[in-house]
């Protein structure tokens, strides 16, 4: 289970519920909601600290379709969209 | 001055309290202007070091990286990498960093080192880190990175003492510290490898605590709770206006007796048959600049609640529960902010929506922001609600005049919401919801310090406007209702035969459908200038028209002249109407075209003639005269 991309344990930040404990594996800005390119939300995500091996844990979630998600990831808590959360792969 | 003084520019990511080391390091000594081309702010001031250097300080818009996504953040990267016309290279570079939350500045020092200038590391808030049990081992930490690391508690009297020691040092090497910079935009690759040194960089010098700190979570618990969070930030706002209804009240009359103290004790002064320079600084300049002067504790006390929820943490909080809700709406979370600051005034709220990168988000939030109520609205509201409202409690607690207001405040947010809405309809159908992401700081508690020098600037650029602007308009408007003088003998009040009467009496089959009569006209016309000297061009138009007792209680005169249909129309006037050059001017400075200035000009108005049309109407079909 170590670099399979297509692991069945591979689920998306954006999925998760609150209270999810994870690391991240990998980031796949292909497929998701967000309006930014893959490229752009990427690069926007990295420099938020979402890189391979952070650890993230689902904090809270907002009041409409329980969007948007607070994560904490390392030592560092952000706010995003759960569509934005789709290009972050945690197991 | 023979020696030029040193520059030094403080970089660092947003919330590591750059601003509070900026104002501790400088002080009094700030200077905000804007740079030259662009509406981003300019923050500088001085300071000198121990050894007697003179450093000038310039404080550079917050960033995560030197990549350049908003205009913000292309100033920093251009100034640090010296491309900025007009702007010095920095002689030194002040990395600003949270001692408690190293990671994403770490990533930005390693980026930043890439430019060669020398360099020094602050870990900012130090006193925080410690008290949670977090150590870090500087010398390790500076011999990872290769740069001077130092400590500082921005807050604290005292705290910065190490860094200006360090400074000095640095500076004294400054000369012969240069190297060419090899900075390219980095590529993800980049960032990632960069964020993966940063984070060995943490492990090999900074130690966690066992228990790590959970305050922040346990607060956040109850704030972002998807009921309560929200109920907290609905009961926030309305303590914020209920204070500023009632808090300002003692401080407003004193300011204002005191106004009209020194109107009296002019007219007493100056010998008889000066009536003309009696009725100008009277009439004109001291109840003029006064009545807006009055209103300055209300502004003190909005800015105080924003700065003071800002310093906190809460506003990034505020955008998180707000983020679906506005968008709902079509609005961005981050808008919240900018629209938030636009209660105290649009003209920082517009400047505000630079936050936002999506260049249509921006567009939608600077359309509505005007239609936040303003605090050059409270004037208006405040004199019109204070003659028609009677200041009853209802069930026993609530103040009857500041739930009419609440009311005001709230048809402003629901109108902007709505206009927001239709525009994202017609405007922009097909586009997709743009990225909300936004750190959410640790809790902190607001220093006081930083709060007072936070409020004393904004403080200063209102009394600058009530003593320019403001002035100079209330000039023009007793210079229109006082000449041509009547006619020796004439009959009636002396201002029926003015240039404002005139200007009101044209205007007025216009405004007559929506219940105004020609003194309304005429204040609605210097009111452009600013909002809030509608009341003190009612005043005059009033206090000339009645004499001095008139202008001791223009709204005891309004009671009486105005039905309270037309009060209503004006109040809902006031909501819409886009009273105010300034906002239209930054509007068109903001968008860089004047299309965006004429459309809102002109939403604006249809909204605001539409809106008093039916409420004057609907009242008199009611029956309220």
């Amino acid at each position: 289970m170590t670099s399979d991309p297509n692991n069945s344990q591979d689920i998306r930040l954006g999925h998760a519920d609150r209270g999810f404990v994870g690391k991240i594996t990998r980031l796949d800005a292909l497929v998701t909601g967000s309006s930014l390119s893959p490229q752009e939300l990427e690069q926007r995500l990295v420099e938020m600290g979402f890189v391979e091996g952070a650890r993230v844990e689902i904090l809270h979630e907002g009041t409409i379709r329980r969007d948007p998600i607070a994560v904490r990831v390392d030592s560092t808590t952000i706010a995003l969209r759960r569509s934005e959360a789709m290009a972050v792969i945690v197991e | 001055m023979t020696t030029a003084s040193l520059r030094l520019a403080l970089v660092g990511a947003p919330n590591t309290g750059k601003t509070s080391l900026f104002n501790r390091l400088t002080g009094s000594t700030q200077k905000v202007a804007n740079y030259p081309g662009v509406t981003v702010e300019r923050k500088s001031g001085s300071f000198v070091t121990p050894e007697g250097r003179s450093v000038t300080v310039l404080d550079l818009p917050g960033t995560y990286s030197l990549r350049g996504r908003s205009p913000d953040e292309e100033i920093t990267r251009d100034i640090v990498l010296g491309r900025f016309k007009g702007e010095a290279v920095p002689d030194l570079v002040l990395c600003v960093a949270d001692a408690t939350n190293l990671r994403l500045t770490l990533r930005l020092v390693l980026e930043l080192k890439q430019i060669g200038r020398p360099m020094l590391l602050v870990l900012n808030m130090i006193d925080i880190a410690r008290r949670r049990g977090v150590t870090i081992d500087l010398e390790r930490l500076s011999q990872e990175l290769g740069l001077p690391v130092t400590t500082a508690v921005a807050v604290r009297k005292g705290g910065v003492d190490d860094l200006l020691k360090r400074t000095d040092e640095l500076m004294a090497r400054v000369q012969e510290a240069q190297a060419a910079s090899q900075w390219t935009a980095p590529t993800i690759a980049d960032l990632k490898a960069a964020q993966r040194e940063a984070d060995r960089i943490i492990a090999a010098s900074v130690t966690l605590p066992a228990k790590p700190d959970t305050l922040t979570n346990r607060i956040d618990a109850v704030v972002l709770h998807p009921v309560w969070g929200l109920a907290i930030l609905a009961l926030i706002l309305f303590v914020m206006f209920q204070a500023v209804f009632s808090w300002a009240q003692p401080a407003m009359e004193l300011l204002s007796d005191s106004f009209s103290a020194l109107g009296q004790w002019i007219h007493d002064v100056l010998p008889e048959g000066w009536g003309l320079l009696q009725s100008f600084l009277q009439n004109g300049v001291i109840s003029g600049v006064g009545s807006v002067i009055v209103f300055l504790p209300q502004i003190i006390i909005i800015f105080l609640f924003i700065l003071l929820l800002e310093d906190f943490g809460y506003m990034a909080r505020a955008a998180f529960l707000m983020d679906r809700i506005m968008g709902g709406a079509g609005l961005h979370g981050r808008a919240f902010i900018p629209l938030l600051s636009s209660f105290a005034c649009a003209i920082p709220g517009i400047m505000s929506t630079r936050v936002i990168d999506n260049p249509r988000d921006r567009l939608t939030t600077i359309l509505i922001a005007p239609l936040m109520t303003c605090s050059a609205r409270i004037p208006v509201y405040t004199l019109i609600i204070s003659a028609f409202v009677p200041a009853t409690k209802v069930w026993g607690w609530i103040n009857l005049q500041g739930l009419v207001m609440f009311g005001l405040y709230a048809a402003g947010i629901t109108s902007a919401l709505t206009v927001s809405a239709v525009a994202k309809f017609f405007l922009w159908r097909d586009h997709a919801p743009a990225p909300f992401m936004l750190e959410l700081p640790d809790y902190k508690v607001p220093r006081l310090r930083s709060i007072a020098i936070g409020i004393f600037n904004r403080a200063k650029a209102f009394l600058y406007r009530a003593g320019t602007t403001i002035l100079s308009m209330m000039v023009l408007i007793w210079f229109l209702a006082s000449f041509p003088t009547a006619p020796a003998g004439a009959e009636g009040p002396a201002i029926n035969y003015s240039f404002a009467a005139m200007i009101g009496h044209a205007l007025e089959p216009l405004l007559r459908p929506i219940g105004f009569n020609w003194q309304i006209a005429v204040a609605l016309i210097p009111g452009m200038a600013a909002r809030e000297v509608a009341v003190a061009a009612l005043g005059t138009v009033y206090s000339i028209e009645g004499g001095k007792e008139a202008a001791d209680a223009i709204g005891q005169v309004l009671a009486q002249k105005w039905t309270l249909a037309t009060a209503l129309s004006l109040l809902v006037w006031y909501i819409f109407a886009p009273q105010c050059a300034s906002t239209l001017a930054v509007i068109r400075r903001e968008t860089g075209s004047a299309k965006w200035m004429v459309v809102t000009f002109v939403y604006m108005l249809a909204l605001a003639y539409v809106a008093s049309f039916l409420t004057f109407n609907l009242a008199q079909a009611l029956g309220i005269h």
